[in-house]
């Protein structure tokens, strides 16, 4: 969990990028891939995408332990389109209220592809991005206030930490005879127990930092940033890159005749 | 160095200086007068309560306000805090001069800000609007200072060490180039060699930049070398100075030496008195057979049993449908633990002994070999404690953890060491033996989270033995302890060895593994370390995942 929040050794092309460029570029991805549900666009602003993995040193394995919730979500959101829209055209699959027909499936198999599409950005934008520049980011080229971006930069620390004090209590809790078994209502009690501890603990461990980071200094009206986010040449290729994939989608569902507005269908 | 680069020592200023934290009848501190002569370096002493770390706080600037007394473990309270007097430094109100001084507390895991060595580092500068170009020499320099310039700028924080966390938060401190340092007990959650580490490292930085040091401490041991002037505070009242004594360290220490001991200070060369065990001509290392000990009936007996165990804090992991096992951070480990004797586990930082404990406690899953209960121990309860039930646990195998409010479950002293017979349904009889026997019988209707360091130690102890296990755990008992709690929790645990209970305990306490004797068990330096080691070749990087 802690270790997660890190970059390690990931040195790939991306990660020198500024993250606020790769971060508008995501923004950029979703709007555009939101607008129609066609494969097409989808397949299309996907293929590009697994082409930016290496560039972003993702590999597979690490997209499933990181992205798995987002890939299962699509997956289900495709499958439950097949068998759930109005069938048109011809009937492949039919199990009584369940079926399937081309309509239906290519409708789904949009939908899979489209959440996939949206989901991936994301993913790839956590991974070669430390909070750290992100925050810097946010701080010097967004301008937004700093004590509120350094401030969420540090809980999220303690986040990781939370996750090893959970199983700590969990384990003491049991030492003391809190067992997480018997009735539903036992266990909820139990679990609002451990809870409860857990909140007492994070509100000392947050205290105390506070009390750490005021005595550093923080909280002032100015401060330098040892760290300068700046941007380079690279960054526009980021954007001109982001602006080239969602042109690519855009006309090839056009051309191919599948893009259809979904804000616009009703008219 | 440039001018504005070097360090101005600074001067303390104390006349009549008093504190009350918000929501608190009694002042934490009354009538302090004090001076401070810049480039000093202060011990400061004094019983709990007499307001070591209230003063510190006052002193970094960061008392007041929503943050008050939120150290000090009470609840806010719509009352506000009072000051009286004054407190200075240079002339001037601490808050008033951010970055003159700088604060090292207790828990290392909040002194650490950002995940990046070398941000973290920057972090103070940073706020000090310190131009970019001079805060990284500042962070090189003082990473140099404490003795981390080994490591990478982006080295992870969360891979280092206790005493390396220290160093860091000191680090970040030199950054800041204040003229007082000011250190609320740094070492008493360290292991003895992160105490050395981050000692020397103050002393040197003390050296090179000539600042103030006030540092707050149990141990006089530890810091009575380095500081020139040891002043002893007591809890202040309307007739009585808040300073108790004042002077250079051995001719405090003479003085004041009865009264620190009473005190529960840790005097250099004094070893708090503790009970004899009955059985104590048994020599400490003999392993358990043939040694007989009390006259207990069935002392001695085999109890539970370790076999090539295995241990991680880590579930196994699912992967492609297969349950990966973690990687152990220590494995092969044999031990018995038997009525009526100690078993002491030792080594060095990060070879697992926690988790070895936490693993024969019946708490962790092993990841290889077994860990097994006798018939004796079991009683009708099967072979593996990782499946026994809560209250079959409780009334089997005790532990007790190194923070004792992780183990708290109730609101009130009295029900917490009830909670255990109640669920039980028997032993309520032994609560007021317990709440004796470890002086808690005044504190039965104080909210368990509003008690001291020691006391809360005494709870946990008392409120894990209420259930009446037969073997009991302890995971560093002894760590930041007065010598008081210190020996009366040694002389308890050899009562309760010579009754017949199993004692093991995780502790870097030679002192305290001697009165309890028994065996050692030495778990060896970890196999796989991600926490970086001193220099060395491989960049500790590669082993993350």
């Amino acid at each position: 969990m802690r270790e997660a929040l890190t970059l390690h050794a990931n040195h790939a092309l991306l990660t020198r990028a500024n993250p606020l460029a790769k971060f508008g570029v995501v923004m950029l991805m979703t709007v555009v891939l939101a607008l129609s549900i066609d494969w097409v666009s989808a397949s299309v602003a996907l293929a590009f995408e697994l082409l930016l993995f290496p560039l972003a040193g993702l590999t597979v394995a690490l997209l499933w332990q990181r992205g798995w919730p987002l890939i299962v979500a699509a997956a289900l959101g495709g499958w439950s389109t097949s068998i759930l829209a109005p069938d048109t055209g011809k009937i492949l699959v039919d199990v009584g209220i369940w079926s399937i027909s081309e309509g239906s499936l290519e409708l789904g198999l949009g939908f899979l592809l489209r959440g996939l599409a949206i989901a991936l950005p994301a993913v790839l934008l956590m991974s070669c991005t430390d909070p750290t520049d992100l925050a810097d980011a946010l701080a010097q080229k967004a301008k937004l206030p700093h004590r509120f971006v350094l401030g969420t930069l540090a809980a999220m620390r303690l986040v990781g930490l939370m996750a090893e004090e959970w199983q700590t209590i969990g384990m003491a809790r049991r030492a003391r005879g809190v067992g997480s078994h018997g009735t539903p209502a036992q266990r909820l009690r139990a679990t609002l127990g451990q809870s409860f501890g857990l909140l007492v603990q994070a509100i000392r461990r947050a205290s105390r930092l506070a009390v750490t980071m005021e005595a550093r200094g923080f909280g002032g009206a100015q401060r330098t940033w040892a760290r300068e986010s700046t941007y380079s040449a690279l960054d526009i290729w980021v954007v001109l890159g982001g602006l080239l994939i969602a042109a690519a989608a855009v006309s090839a569902a056009v051309g191919a005749g599948t893009w259809n507005m979904v804000f616009l269908e009703q008219q | 160095m440039t001018s504005s680069d070097t360090v101005r020592p600074a001067a303390v200023t104390a006349r009549g200086w008093g504190w009350r934290h918000a929501g608190r009848t009694q002042p934490a501190v009354h009538g302090l007068d004090l001076d401070i002569q810049p480039g000093e370096r202060v011990l400061l002493l004094g019983p709990s309560g007499a307001g070591k770390s209230t003063l510190l706080h006052a002193l970094a600037g960061v008392l007041g306000d929503s943050d008050a007394g939120a150290h000090h473990g009470d609840t806010a309270d719509a009352e506000d805090s009072d000051e009286a007097g004054a407190l200075l430094i240079d002339g001037a109100p601490p808050r008033a001069q951010r970055g003159r001084a700088g604060l090292m507390q207790q828990d290392p895991e909040t002194q650490v800000v950002l995940s990046r060595l070398g941000d973290d580092v920057a972090f103070g500068a940073e706020n000090l609007s310190v131009p970019r170009v001079d805060i990284w020499k500042r962070v090189g320099e003082a990473l140099d200072d404490v003795g981390l310039a080994h490591l990478p700028l982006d080295h992870p924080t969360s891979a280092l060490s206790g005493g390396q966390k220290q160093r860091l938060a000191l680090a970040g401190i030199l950054a800041m180039r204040p003229g007082l340092l000011l250190l609320d007990e740094p070492t008493a959650n360290l292991d003895p060699a992160g105490v050395l580490e981050v000692r020397d490292a103050v002393g040197r930085c003390l050296d090179k930049t000539g600042a103030t040091l006030v540092v707050v401490e149990h141990r006089v041991g530890v810091w009575k070398d380095l500081v020139d002037r040891i002043v002893v505070l007591q809890p202040g009242s309307a007739t009585d100075s808040a300073v108790l004594l004042d002077g250079a360290p051995d001719q405090v220490l003479a003085q004041a030496r009865d009264m620190l001991v009473a005190a529960g200070v840790w005097v250099p060369g004094y070893v708090p008195a503790t009970r004899t065990r009955s059985g104590a001509a048994a020599p400490a290392g003999v392993t358990g057979s043939g040694v007989s000990g009390s006259g207990v009936p069935g002392s001695g007996n085999l109890l539970l049993a370790a076999e090539a165990l295995a241990v991680s804090r880590e579930r196994p992991r699912r992967r492609r449908f297969k349950a990966v096992p973690p990687v152990p951070v220590q494995s092969g480990i044999t031990a018995q633990v038997r009525a009526g004797r100690a078993l002491t586990i030792t080594g060095p930082n990060g070879s697992g002994k926690s988790t070895f404990a936490l693993t024969i406690a019946g708490l962790l899953q092993p990841v290889a070999g077994k860990v097994s209960a006798t018939v004796d121990l079991s009683d009708g309860a099967g072979i593996d404690p990782y499946k026994w039930k809560a209250e079959q646990l409780i009334s089997r195998i005790g532990t007790v953890f190194q923070e004792p409010e992780h183990q708290f479950v109730t609101g009130r002293v009295l029900d917490e060491l009830m909670f255990g017979p109640r669920h039980l349904g028997h032993g309520e009889e032994r609560v007021d033996e317990l709440l004796e026997r470890l002086r808690l019988t005044k504190l039965v209707d104080a909210n368990p989270y509003t008690l001291s360091g020691g006391e809360k130690r005494r709870l946990s102890v008392a409120t894990v033995l209420a259930a009446h296990p037969r073997v009991l755990i302890l995971d560093e008992p002894t760590f930041g302890q007065d010598a008081n709690t210190w020996a009366e929790l040694a002389s308890f645990l050899s009562e309760l060895l010579d009754a017949g209970t199993a004692v093991v305990s995780v502790t870097h306490d030679q002192e305290f593994s001697d009165v309890l004797g028994g065996t050692e068990l030495k778990l060896g330096a970890p196999e796989l370390n991600l926490a970086a080691r001193e220099p060395g070749p491989r960049n500790p990087e590669v082993a993350a995942p």
